[in-house]
């Protein structure tokens, strides 16, 4: 066999290979003889081979022959030999080959060796690769180096010891008095690795935690030895002393200062001198800032301290560094929950950080923004919003779209506004918005009697330019079906006028219906609203007719059975036709989140609610009973539309009796989500009356609604509620609807408490209600142990 | 805590690969190729940190990169590590390479692997960092490697002599002396009792 080249010129030749075929055979005729060379037990040139292994390892090629040559020599005595077996070992060996229990003994013997060096190799190795039966044999061992004097040892000793207690957690008893002794080291390095052992024992076992609270005192000590004292050449990193350290110790602070008075106490006073102290221009004073920054919010600091905290994150946003930029976005996403009206100072950073080309920067403004939103600044924010739409990249559109949907719907400040906003957002990114906004869009508009003409008239104008966005494709078709005759009136005092014929109109709608872009939920709106256009317009009835007989054959099933039914209607029960396809009723306004039913079934429940009212009729708001008849004439049945019998109930004229009769008609059902939500009293006292009912989202979400309510004769003002939940259970608690409760009973107060509860406990809330009635201030605590509307076994 | 640490040049060709967690060889080749794919997408003007790719650990593991010329330092780390911190200690390695070599160049990487790997294992020890003072890590690693040298000097003498004349460049010797003739008239010398 020929001897094998030295390691550089297998690199050299490997290198060489001009092709990757080439450079196989080459490392396969290396590694053939590699392994002849393991066979014959000569010493010379061990290594060699063995680092030769190693770079054809790191290639990707088959290396594991090489794991009892790693074996042998690190029992070898020369130091060259166990460096590149060491090394060797931490790539090739792990704890399920077989080998690697072969080579604790090695390990052992190297511990107590006298070159430190060595020494060290074998403290790195079992740091590296270490089973969790070498840890448990090693153990004992490793505790002895924590007390030698040699501080190149004790260093790696210490972090050897994060590795086995990593491994096996119950060996962390062992090394927490010599941890402790380790803090009162002056090598840097050596502290460093005591201040990760400890970090690692606290982290591990919540007694362990307790007994190093013990050691706050001393960390502050030694970081105010750090941030003090004067320049020092060993640890100075760009004129800070040792960050490394300083971000170490601060992370411990941090873990023992957590729900704890008595230690966050103690290092305040560190903290502030930190925060000011540290040079901020370059990268590594900001390491050490952010640090302290995630310190302060994390423990109980006093709210200077905090306030102190989020001004630097918001310095950082202003930096040029992006990557500081980032970091603080994704900070102050963690605490805008809870520090909301710090965060808010910084507002107009965070939305023109919208405008960075970094895309995780955007996606964290986005939702920061949306997070900030409130009553005040929300034109503002709104127009920084729908810029950013028009540019945002296609992943963020959807998110951002429907949280726009969200901030403007509890905080439009007038309707207009609302419906501007929302035409806008579907003309800019209406393919990505959910399919919800289609019906809520829709029952929005027919609440505003007033903007009936200026919205259709939009519409029609967005409808004209594009066609290629469903959902305002859907919403426009509707809204000319119903607000046709507004539309051919042609005068608004809102926009200005354009007059618009009725082919013009009945020629939008029917390239709607023949478009390819169309999806069948838009043709069957479009096919509806020229329906409904037939008892608005005078002169194109025919037109009309001839569409609806078309599409009797076409071959999608929804399309053609309403074209047939419209035929029917056409030809049958010509009389009935203006009656039923009136103007409709408002839709009565559900809470956020609830829908109406799907999009598709919208259209023949609306012409089946159209039967019933006989007049357009805006709805004030009604007692009790009326509202809940309208509730279940919107719910439509499943049942296709049997005209003759249902007609021949809605031939009455009376409202309130064809309501009981279309009740049997129509099934009753509840326009509903799936999970009813039925309300349960939890507090009643001086008039006050507080109802809860709870919304299942998702595996272990729950949306719960608490609806406050005052009967009495006096209102109520500075009404707030609280609420707190089981340890495991997030809670998070949306802005109320107002504050104060008007006597007898003439609004109510509604407030979303959003729950997240992964581990499936037992949910339990119990909620603190404070308000002043008549002058003087209550305040009383309800629990509730059982939710309705969640099943018996519980979320 | 640092789940691997990996040096790829501009077209993804491993220089160095360090894995403190095992992986298999085939998962540790497909990883060092995605998280290739990850980083060499991104911008220069972006920011270094990125989400670990899927086989890496998803979305719990960050990747904190630094590009210098044609290399790609990448440290794949978890969350109780700060992402500042890294950036900074990729620095202290990449100057400590610096000092090590001579003004490092990929050459250099490529041709003293183990030498790069030993470096490594005084800053960087089981995926915690051990040492970040750059004067005192290049003070172990040269002790180390005047002890490796020391060795193989008794030992490796007598190959090191073979190795050197082979090298020798020594001139063609002749293989015949041909003085000539040459005529040495000896005296008469008396003899002596």
């Amino acid at each position: 066999m020929s001897p094998s080249v030295p390691l550089q010129e297998m690199i050299r030749a490997i290198r060489s290979a001009r092709t990757q075929c080439e450079e196989r055979g080459v490392i396969q005729r290396e590694c053939a003889a590699i392994r002849a060379q393991f066979r014959n037990t000569d010493n010379e040139g061990r290594s060699h081979n063995l680092a030769k292994l190693l770079y054809v390892h790191m290639l990707g090629y088959p290396a594991h022959f090489g794991q009892m040559e790693c074996v042998r020599m690190i029992a070898s005595p020369r130091y060259s030999d166990k460096r590149v077996g060491y090394l060797g070992a931490m790539m090739l060996l792990d704890e399920k080959q077989d080998a690697s229990l072969l080579i604790t003994n090695s390990i052992k013997n190297d511990l107590s060796h006298s070159n430190q060096y060595v020494q060290s190799l074998a403290l790195c190795t079992l740091a590296c690769m270490g089973s969790a039966e070498m840890c448990r044999d090693l153990a004992p061992e490793i505790d002895r180096l924590l007390r030698s004097s040699n501080s190149y040892i004790k260093k790696k000793a210490a972090l050897c010891a994060v590795h086995i207690v990593r491994k096996v957690r119950e060996l962390g008893e062992l090394f927490v008095p010599s941890a402790r002794s380790l803090l009162s080291e002056k090598n840097h390095g050596v502290l460093h690795g005591a201040v990760v052992l400890i970090t690692q024992l606290c982290e591990q076992s919540p007694e362990t935690l307790e007994r190093f609270r013990k050691t706050v005192p001393d960390l502050v000590q030694i970081m105010k030895g750090l941030v003090i004292s004067g320049y020092s050449p060993d640890h100075d990193v760009a004129g800070v002393s040792d960050p490394f350290l300083q971000v170490r110790i601060l992370r411990l602070l941090r873990i023992l200062g957590r729900h704890n008075e008595a230690a966050s106490d103690a290092m305040n006073d560190l903290l502030a001198q930190v925060a000011t102290n540290t040079d901020s221009t370059k990268t590594v004073g900001n390491a050490v800032l952010y640090e302290t920054v995630l310190t302060v919010l994390d423990i109980k600091s006093e709210s200077g301290l905090r306030v102190l905290a989020v001004n630097i994150l918001g310095r950082f946003l202003l930096n040029n560094d992006r990557n500081i930029r980032y970091i603080a976005m994704t900070s102050l996403q963690k605490i805008v929950v809870t520090d909301h009206i710090a965060v808010q100072r910084h507002r107009g950073t965070i939305v023109d950080c919208l405008k960075d080309q970094d895309a995780s920067v955007k996606r964290r403004a986005l939702e920061l923004s949306l997070a900030l939103v409130s009553a005040s600044n929300i034109r503002s924010t709104m127009k920084e919003l729908l810029i950013f739409l028009s540019s945002c990249p296609p992943e963020l559109r959807a998110h951002a779209a429907s949280g726009i949907f969200n901030a403007a719907e509890r905080y439009a400040p007038s309707q207009r506004w609302h419906i501007d906003t929302i035409l806008h957002v579907l003309t800019t990114a209406g393919a990505d918005v959910r399919d919800e906004t289609v019906p809520n869009l829709i029952q929005l508009i027919t609440n505003t009697s007033e903007l009936h003409c200026y919205t259709v008239h939009k519409l029609y104008r967005a409808l004209l330019t594009d066609i290629s966005q469903q959902p305002l494709v859907q919403v426009a078709c509707w809204c000319i079906g119903e607000y046709g005759d507004l539309l051919l009136k042609g005068e608004c005092q809102e926009t200005e006028a354009v007059q618009v014929t009725e082919d013009d109109v009945l020629d939008a709608l029917e390239i709607v219906l023949q478009s390819h872009m169309s999806t069948p939920t838009t043709r069957g709106f479009a096919l509806t609203a020229t329906m409904k256009l037939s008892t608005r317009i005078i002169d194109n009835v025919d037109r009309i007719r001839s569409v609806v007989s078309i599409y009797g054959s076409c071959i999608d099933v929804e399309l053609q059975q309403r074209a047939v039914e419209y035929n029917a209607l056409f030809k049958k029960y010509d009389h009935m036709r203006a009656a039923v396809l009136e103007r409709m009723p408002v839709i009565q306004k559900n809470s956020v989140g609830q829908t109406n039913g799907e999009v598709g079934e919208e259209t023949v429940k609306e012409s089946q609610a159209a039967k019933v009212a006989q007049k357009e009729m805006a709805l004030p708001p009604q007692p009790a009973g009326q509202v809940c008849d309208l509730l279940d004439l919107l719910g439509g049945s499943q049942e296709p539309l049997q005209p003759s019998s249902s007609l021949g109930g809605a031939a009455s004229t009376q409202p309130t009796t064809a309501g009981g009769d279309l009740l049997d008609l129509l099934g009753g059902l509840e326009p509903t989500p799936p999970t009813p939500a039925p309300a349960v009293t939890v507090y009643e006292k001086n008039g006050v009356t507080l109802t809860i009912s709870c919304e299942q989202q998702s595996d272990s979400g729950l949306t719960v609604t608490l609806t406050a309510s005052n009967s009495s004769d006096s209102d109520i003002s500075g009404f707030t509620l609280q609420a707190a939940v089981p340890k495991s259970v997030q809670l998070q608690m949306r802005a109320p609807s107002r504050d104060s409760l008007p006597a007898n009973g003439a609004a109510k107060l509604t407030q979303l408490v959003i729950l997240n509860n992964p581990n499936k406990v037992n949910l339990k809330m119990r909620i603190r209600v404070s308000y002043t009635s008549q002058g003087s201030a209550v305040q009383d605590m309800v629990q509730v142990d059982s939710f309705p509307g969640i099943g018996a076994a519980g979320l | 805590m640092i789940k691997a640490i990996l040096i790829f040049n501009n077209h993804g060709k491993p220089r160095l690969s360090k894995f403190y967690e095992h992986y298999n060889e085939d998962t540790e080749q497909q990883i060092i190729r995605e998280t290739f794919h990850l980083v060499s997408k991104r911008d220069e003007n972006v920011c270094n940190f990125l989400e670990g790719g899927l086989l890496i650990g998803g979305s719990d593991y960050k990747l904190i990169y630094r590009h210098y010329a044609t290399l790609y330092f990448v440290f794949c780390v978890d969350s109780s590590e700060s992402e500042l911190g890294i950036l900074d200690l990729i620095q202290v390695f990449v100057e400590t390479l610096d000092k090590c070599f001579e003004n490092v160049c990929e050459l250099d990487l490529i041709f003293h692997v183990d030498k790069v790997h030993h470096i490594l294992a005084e800053m960087v020890m089981g995926g915690m960092v051990l040492e970040t003072n750059m004067n005192e890590i290049i003070m172990q690693v040269d002790a180390q490697n005047k002890m490796e040298k020391s060795e193989a000097g008794i030992a490796g003498a007598p190959a090191r002599a073979v190795s050197a004349v082979k090298n020798m460049n020594l001139p063609e010797m002749p293989k015949n002396i041909n003085i000539g003739d040459i005529s040495i008239k000896v005296p008469n010398l008396p003899s002596f009792k």
